[in-house]
């Protein structure tokens, strides 16, 4: 590694720590419903929206009044965006004049923002208008974000409440967090982006004469303020085709850095909040030190992957060591001004969080750079994670932990002084197996149907990448993609839309009903055979049960793709 | 049942007009006023005319000019149309187009070196990058100073001058912006 990527990195992981516990406190401030300095300012607009809609704040749900009110708002508004596709022409701001979105990419669509997917079958800036940018994509970045952080905030009352039945209540959780976490952040994001070069207005596209002559059409539109909650959110979804490598969505390396600090900000917070609430803070960070031990683990590989390059390249003359002048290494499909370093950074953060966006092209990177990404997303994106998903996702992880180590002593699992018995087992292993067989089967599905493997845009082990990739983003709700598949046909808008709602709802519904039973118990006391789950060594356990259990699954389907990719690449074989 | 239907389209309606309308429309106010040039894509005005943004890469087809690197966008750099080739490593297609465009390159320019930088022959992610490597510049100083009949190091000292370092120092890659630098060259000769 050079030193200079040695401090990038260390500076976000600096960034990250200092940011942990501010975030954390005021993330259970806000669930808490206690006063934040905040409320002054959103506290009337609170208490008006729960007037409008008919909510009593202080009325709880048990955890099937939860998950009832979460799918039928996640319906509703997952139809409502549904209609604006279908009837763009008829809305205002649309000065390109897009017509109706295709049923079936509607569909698709519709279901990839309700689910905090994002995956885009089509590009932006040639199919969707300001408003549905606006009013029907961004809402649900926020909508979708809130969603999650309010369901891991229900599992965590769920772990930490004694003899109770409730949970807590989902309007609450999604307007608070709405108002008092995501709307904040992305007003500050949003100027600094804009002060830093990121567009925002509503103007047509320009059309100018360049310094040679030629004809340029230059995009526009509100980006400054979808990027925000899109990254913040970790929603993925970019406004433009390009994502975060277009100059408009990211200009600088500054605002890349910004934005990956963003991806992980809420998702760290969620593990400290999680210790703040158990009042041990020590379990809020043996869970921070197993996701970060595993970030790195991922950065590490992919960087030194990607510095490396391609050596069929090199054998064509071209620079492969970096040096002062030039970043060397595998650029294709990435850009000058964040080089190799901030590339593989953004790819591996925004795949440990179901993030999504990307600033460099995952598919153009070297076999095993390429598998970093994919790999982080099969894990089940339990590293910080999605907002909300990544905590709950975790969640899973650590009751097959104390699950695991209990069998080894012989002993009843135990986490934060709760017994983890037969109920919680197994619906964490449907959690865990519905995302696993959905990957598995639509891969296998879609690597023996002609039709599918039409929309191949690379050949060999890369076009099984290629799909595989695709349902797991899917599944994963990533939304990022090995993006030379055309998914834009009734089989892939159709399968992905399918495949985002089982990976969201498969595993959200089982989350609450474990949270649901988890608060009915009593707390039984620590004693001398207690499997402590504050200590370095629980967050050991729980990496290789992450690493264990997401490797037996899925390394015979990597082995034929990316691993053998990189053999062949290592021989110079072409496709 | 019913009551969770009517409170879920109310909600979605009071946040779609709070997060999808006002808050965006607040934004896009703030930004007019307070930072007008980039909300409206950082354009550089020249002679008189907008020729071009400063953040979005121009396709340079003369030899008089810096090239950019190639791109997947549409026929080249259409800030309409943003994309990359998303070719495998392993892919002919890419290996092919690579191994075109540097025997095309080195027939056309016998001065640039026998191994090229990285960026100079791969496309970019987004198809519109504005920027090439320090060494990428430095490298075709040698061709534009020919093609221009300028003295290489009134070239050089040009390239120099539009080295933008890495962010706060430590962030991202040091690079050279090609529209910026065409301006300068085409200032230049025109005032020499």
């Amino acid at each position: 590694m050079t030193t200079n990527a040695i401090i990038q990195f260390a500076a976000y992981l600096i960034v990250l720590i200092l940011i942990t516990k501010p975030m954390g406190v005021f993330l259970a401030n806000v669930f808490r419903g206690e006063w934040t300095f905040l409320t002054p300012i959103f506290g009337w607009i609170e208490r008006l929206i729960y007037r409008m809609c008919g909510i009593d704040p202080n009325s709880e749900m048990k955890w099937t009044g939860y998950s009832t009110a979460m799918l039928i708002f996640s319906a509703v508004s997952g139809l409502i965006l549904y209609g604006i596709l279908r009837l763009q022409q008829y809305l205002p701001w649309n000065p390109q004049g897009f017509g109706a979105v295709a049923p079936d990419l509607s569909f698709g669509t519709a279901m990839s923002f309700t689910t905090n997917t994002n995956w885009q079958a089509y590009s932006g800036e040639t199919t969707m208008s300001y408003f549905t940018q606006m009013a029907g994509l961004a809402f649900h970045n926020f909508a979708s974000a809130a969603v999650g952080i309010a369901i891991a905030v229900a599992v965590v009352r769920g772990l930490i409440r004694s003899s109770v039945q409730t949970i807590g209540n989902f309007w609450v959780d999604l307007v608070r967090c709405t108002l008092y976490v995501l709307l904040p952040i992305s007003v500050i994001a949003t100027i600094v982006f804009v002060a830093a070069g990121m567009i925002q207005n509503l103007s047509p596209y320009v059309t100018l004469t360049t310094l040679e002559g030629a004809k340029q059409t230059i995009a526009m539109g509100p980006v400054a303020s979808q990027e925000a909650i899109k990254i913040l959110g970790t929603n993925g979804g970019g406004f433009f085709n390009a994502n975060s490598a277009h100059p408009f969505e990211n200009p600088t390396a500054l605002t890349n850095f910004i934005q990956v600090v963003l991806i992980f900000s809420i998702g760290s917070g969620l593990t400290y909040m999680l210790g703040r609430m158990a009042k041990d803070q020590k379990q809020g960070w043996a869970i921070w030190g197993a996701m970060t031990f595993l970030f790195l683990a991922g950065l590490v590989t992919c960087y030194v992957a990607e510095q490396s390059g391609n050596p069929i390249l090199s054998k064509l003359g071209i620079e492969r060591t970096a040096t002062d002048t030039q970043p060397g290494g595998n650029m294709e499909g990435k850009e000058v001004r964040y080089g190799i370093t901030q590339s593989t950074l953004f790819a591996t953060v925004t795949t440990d969080a179901s993030c999504g966006a990307v600033n460099s092209m995952h598919e153009s990177f070297t076999p095993i750079g390429g598998m970093v990404p994919l790999f982080n997303i099969l894990l089940g994106e339990v590293i910080f994670g999605g907002v909300g998903a990544g905590l709950y996702g975790i969640i899973i992880f650590v009751i097959l932990s104390v699950f695991i180590a209990g069998l080894m002593v012989g002993r009843t699992p135990e986490y934060l002084g709760k017994k983890i018995e037969y109920r919680e087992v197994k619906l964490s292993m449907i959690a865990l197996l519905s995302m696993a067989f959905c990957i598995l089967g639509f891969t296998a599905w879609a690597v023996v149907y002609p039709t599918a493997l039409k929309s191949l845009a690379n050949q060999g082990p890369h076009g099984l990448s290629e799909i595989l990739y695709a349902f797991a983003s899917a599944t994963g709700n990533n939304g990022s993609a090995f993006a030379g598949l055309n998914a834009n046909t009734q089989f892939y808008n159709v399968t992905q839309g399918l495949a985002e709602l089982v990976g969201r709802f498969f595993v959200i519904v089982p989350m609450l009903a474990v949270a649901g039973s988890m608060a009915k118990k009593n707390v039984v006391p620590a004693s001398t055979g207690t499997f402590l789950t504050n200590t370095p060594l629980f967050s050991a356990l729980l990496v290789m049960v992450i690493l264990i259990v997401a490797g037996l699954t899925f390394f015979p389907a990597l082995s034929l793709g990316p691993i053998l990719e990189h053999l062949l690449m290592g021989a110079g074989k072409l496709f | 049942m019913m009551k969770t239907i009517v409170t879920s389209i109310v909600m979605t309606i009071v946040l779609t007009v709070l997060v999808g309308i006002i808050y965006p429309l607040a934004m896009t106010g703030i930004a007019q006023l307070v930072f007008p040039k980039q909300a409206n894509g950082s354009l550089i005005v020249h002679d008189g005319k907008v020729i071009g943004s400063k953040l979005i890469g121009q396709q340079f087809g003369s030899e008089k000019f810096f090239r950019s690197r190639p791109s997947a966008a549409g026929s080249g750099y259409d800030a309409a149309n943003s994309g990359a080739t998303n070719l495998g490593p392993t892919s002919k297609a890419l290996i092919d187009r690579i191994t075109h465009d540097r025997d095309s390159l080195q027939k056309l320019y016998p001065e640039l070196d026998s191994v090229l930088p990285a960026d100079m022959l791969t496309t970019s992610g987004s198809g519109l990058d504005p920027d090439i490597s320090v060494a990428n510049a430095m490298m075709q100083a040698k061709v534009v100073a020919r093609t221009n009949n300028l003295p290489l190091d009134t070239v050089t000292a040009l390239v120099k001058h539009h080295i933008q370092g890495r962010d706060l120092g430590f962030l991202g890659e040091p690079r050279v912006n090609v529209l910026e630098l065409n301006m300068d060259l085409l200032d230049h000769l025109k005032h020499p």
